[in-house]
């Protein structure tokens, strides 16, 4: 299947945004502008960017802990985004959730999930929705390599399994929980080959070629709308910082300089730079062009959470009970 | 038209009514198909709602407390039977973390309607890890709402509010009074979740009760009314929101107080109470806080040992009378 010209510049937007404002991230967190925790998604931006441009509005996402770069492409806007990083008022979730909480149930983002393996069981609750409800909508769950390892995993996809709920789940596999490889928390190599258990597709894919990965998941969440049931997507990859920006040496006490550098050089909005230029789908003048005019709208969404006020206190009190 | 049936039978009219009335509305947790569930409370659903509203599901309790989850934050109104609250304990996650959370941390834009039907109690013989009543712990997790019917009525009557509330629901029951009967409408009508209710009044001794320890202070009211002490019975009827007011105005007006509920002693829902009089009613005591429980210690098999876990009413005459000595 050959993927339309306006369809790849789209998907390169998505990841340069995502890659500009976790950049930016990165360095507000170092200088002491976002509170609390900051878990960056750079060098995993194919994989959010080639689902979610599978999705409509009505589609729905669970995301992780590492969550910005699902939010964003499935149409968070930035300026609530980078607000309740910062904590404030105007943020997604009123400066109450943070980082690991970016929730809009309007836009189907049914939220970032602080605990791994917890939005399993709530993607499937969705799908259940969508099945019994909204015919031909689909539940795209993202987590993982370590949260596959969670009673959470196998209990969510045995029941899609059962019925047959349009449920993707795609495990992102970045090799590393936490600090722990995946050799140390798995015996098996590939992800994929628990779909087997629950009787259901699984495939494994390069997580860092966009193209492959929005082809894959066209096909899983196609099947998922035709009310053939679940898939089990594995895209492989890898995170350039570490576990969370607090972490020492950006993850150096567990892999080597080595690992790192051959994985920068297998980024995967370089990979797709290479392929606009060599088919011709976008001048490195137009490719810049793209880059300015993110930087400029993330520079917003600073300027807007900088401005923007803290919660006054008794936004404590509200919304425990609805 | 009122008529008389059981406790289960009255949950079973509240899913049938808010099923028939809300294509939301869904019921899922393990055997509530077919078999009706364990204690025959989603009897004869199936038949009449399909098995894709009257949903068995695999054992595997975060999957499915977690689906409710989602479920309700995308448009459904899903109750879950947890077929003895012990096995809660294997969805915590989904239940601390995830469903009681949700509002709050996505800063509103989210809801969770949904209600996790549960049971507690000791005294079918069932050992330490299906007789448990800690019910309690989620008094202390903020944004759950928690009640506890007693009887029939408030069965069928809470069971459809809680349904229709946009909040998630922790629906307490007990499994020793699904057979009790009671005088139940056949209509559709609503009890609300927070309010407690006076089921006696009197003046002398204020006793605080949930569920089968409600009937356990009333026999024992009507056998200290014999002599000469007149007491008020109240039912608490929710753990969350919790009715301080109705305790405090009873308190104040017999200036003594006892708690009675199944759970262990440390943590209870009595203690909550007791703290409650000592900050705001302390000058109106007369007399020692009470509070009637079961012990700290896991619920026995041997049945001597079990029964001497039950607070009985023997335990509650005790403790009036301990209340007496400063009348």
């Amino acid at each position: 299947m050959d993927i339309p010209s306006k369809t790849v510049r789209e998907l390169y937007r998505t990841m340069v945004v995502i890659r500009a404002f976790e950049e930016k991230v990165q360095d507000l967190y170092a200088r002491g502008h976002i509170p609390g925790l900051a878990h960056l998604y750079i060098g995993e931006e194919a994989i959010a960017a080639g689902v979610c441009a599978n999705l409509g509005d009505r589609d729905y996402i669970t995301s992780t802990h590492r969550g910005h770069g699902h939010v964003i492409a499935k149409g968070a806007l930035l300026k609530p985004m980078m607000a309740e990083l910062y904590g404030k008022e105007t943020g997604y979730c009123k400066g109450k959730g943070g980082s690991m909480h970016i929730a809009d149930v309007n836009l189907g983002i049914l939220g970032a999930n602080g605990i791994a393996g917890g939005g399993l069981p709530i993607a499937v609750g969705a799908g259940l929705s969508c099945k019994m409800k909204y015919p031909g909508q689909v539940t795209v769950c993202f987590f993982g390599d370590a949260s596959s390892n969670n009673g959470t995993f196998h209990e969510s996809l045995n029941f899609a399994a059962v019925h047959k709920l349009p449920v993707i789940f795609v495990c992102e596999n970045n090799g590393f929980g936490i600090s722990v490889s995946q050799k140390q928390h798995q015996a098996i190599v590939d992800i994929s080959v628990r779909a087997a258990g629950y009787n259901m597709p699984g495939i494994t894919v390069d997580g860092n070629d966009v193209l492959s990965v929005y082809l894959s998941s066209a096909e899983a969440i196609e099947r998922a709308r035709q009310g053939e049931g679940p898939t089990l997507l594995e895209y492989k990859t890898y995170r350039w910082r570490g576990h969370h920006e607090g972490d020492p040496n950006q993850g150096g006490r567990y892999r080597t300089k080595e690992d790192i550098q051959a994985w920068v050089e297998n980024c995967p909005i370089k990979r797709l730079e290479a392929y606009l230029t060599k088919n011709k789908v976008m001048t490195k003048k137009q490719m810049q062009a793209v880059w300015d005019e993110v930087e400029k709208e993330i520079d917003d969404s600073i300027e807007f959470a900088e401005q923007s006020p803290f919660p006054p206190l008794e936004e404590m009190f509200q919304d425990v009970l609805a | 038209m009122s008529r008389v049936i059981t406790y289960a039978q009255a949950l079973n009219e509240a899913l049938a009514y808010c099923m028939e009335k809300d294509d939301s509305v869904f019921v899922m947790g393990e055997d509530v198909g077919r078999y009706g569930g364990i204690f025959q409370v989603t009897a004869g659903l199936q038949e009449r709602f399909g098995v894709d509203r009257i949903m068995d599901t695999p054992i595997s309790e975060a999957a499915f407390v977690g689906g409710a989850v989602g479920a309700a934050m995308t448009g459904m109104r899903p109750v879950v039977e947890i077929m003895f609250i012990d096995f809660i304990t294997v969805a915590m996650d989904m239940v601390v973390n995830q469903m009681a959370k949700m509002h709050f941390m996505f800063g509103g834009r989210a809801k969770v309607p949904m209600v996790l039907r549960v049971n507690i109690g000791a005294g079918r013989g069932t050992a330490a890890q299906h007789s448990q009543s800690f019910h309690a712990i989620f008094q202390h997790i903020p944004g759950i709402k928690i009640a506890m019917p007693s009887t029939p009525y408030d069965a069928k009557g809470m069971l459809i509010e809680a349904i229709q509330d946009d909040n998630p629901v922790l629906f307490v029951e007990h499994k020793k009074i699904y057979i009790d009967k009671g005088e139940v409408p056949e209509e559709a009508y609503t009890v609300p979740l927070g309010k407690a209710k006076v089921v006696r009044p009197g003046k002398d001794i204020t006793v605080v009760a949930t569920l089968n320890m409600v009937a356990k202070a009333l026999a024992v009211a009507e056998e200290m009314a014999g002599k000469g002490v007149d007491m008020e019975v109240i039912d608490l009827r929710s753990l969350c929101p919790l009715d301080r007011e109705a305790v405090l105005a009873s308190v104040r007006k017999t200036g003594t107080l006892i708690t009675a509920d199944e759970g262990c002693h440390t943590g209870n829902m009595g203690g909550e109470l007791a703290a409650t009089v000592a900050e705001q009613a302390l000058d109106s005591l007369k007399a020692p806080i009470v509070r009637v429980s079961g012990p700290d210690t896991p619920v026995a098999f041997s049945p001597p040992l079990e029964q001497a876990f039950i607070p009985s009413e023997q335990d509650l005459k005790d403790a009036v009378n301990r209340v007496l000595e400063y009348l």
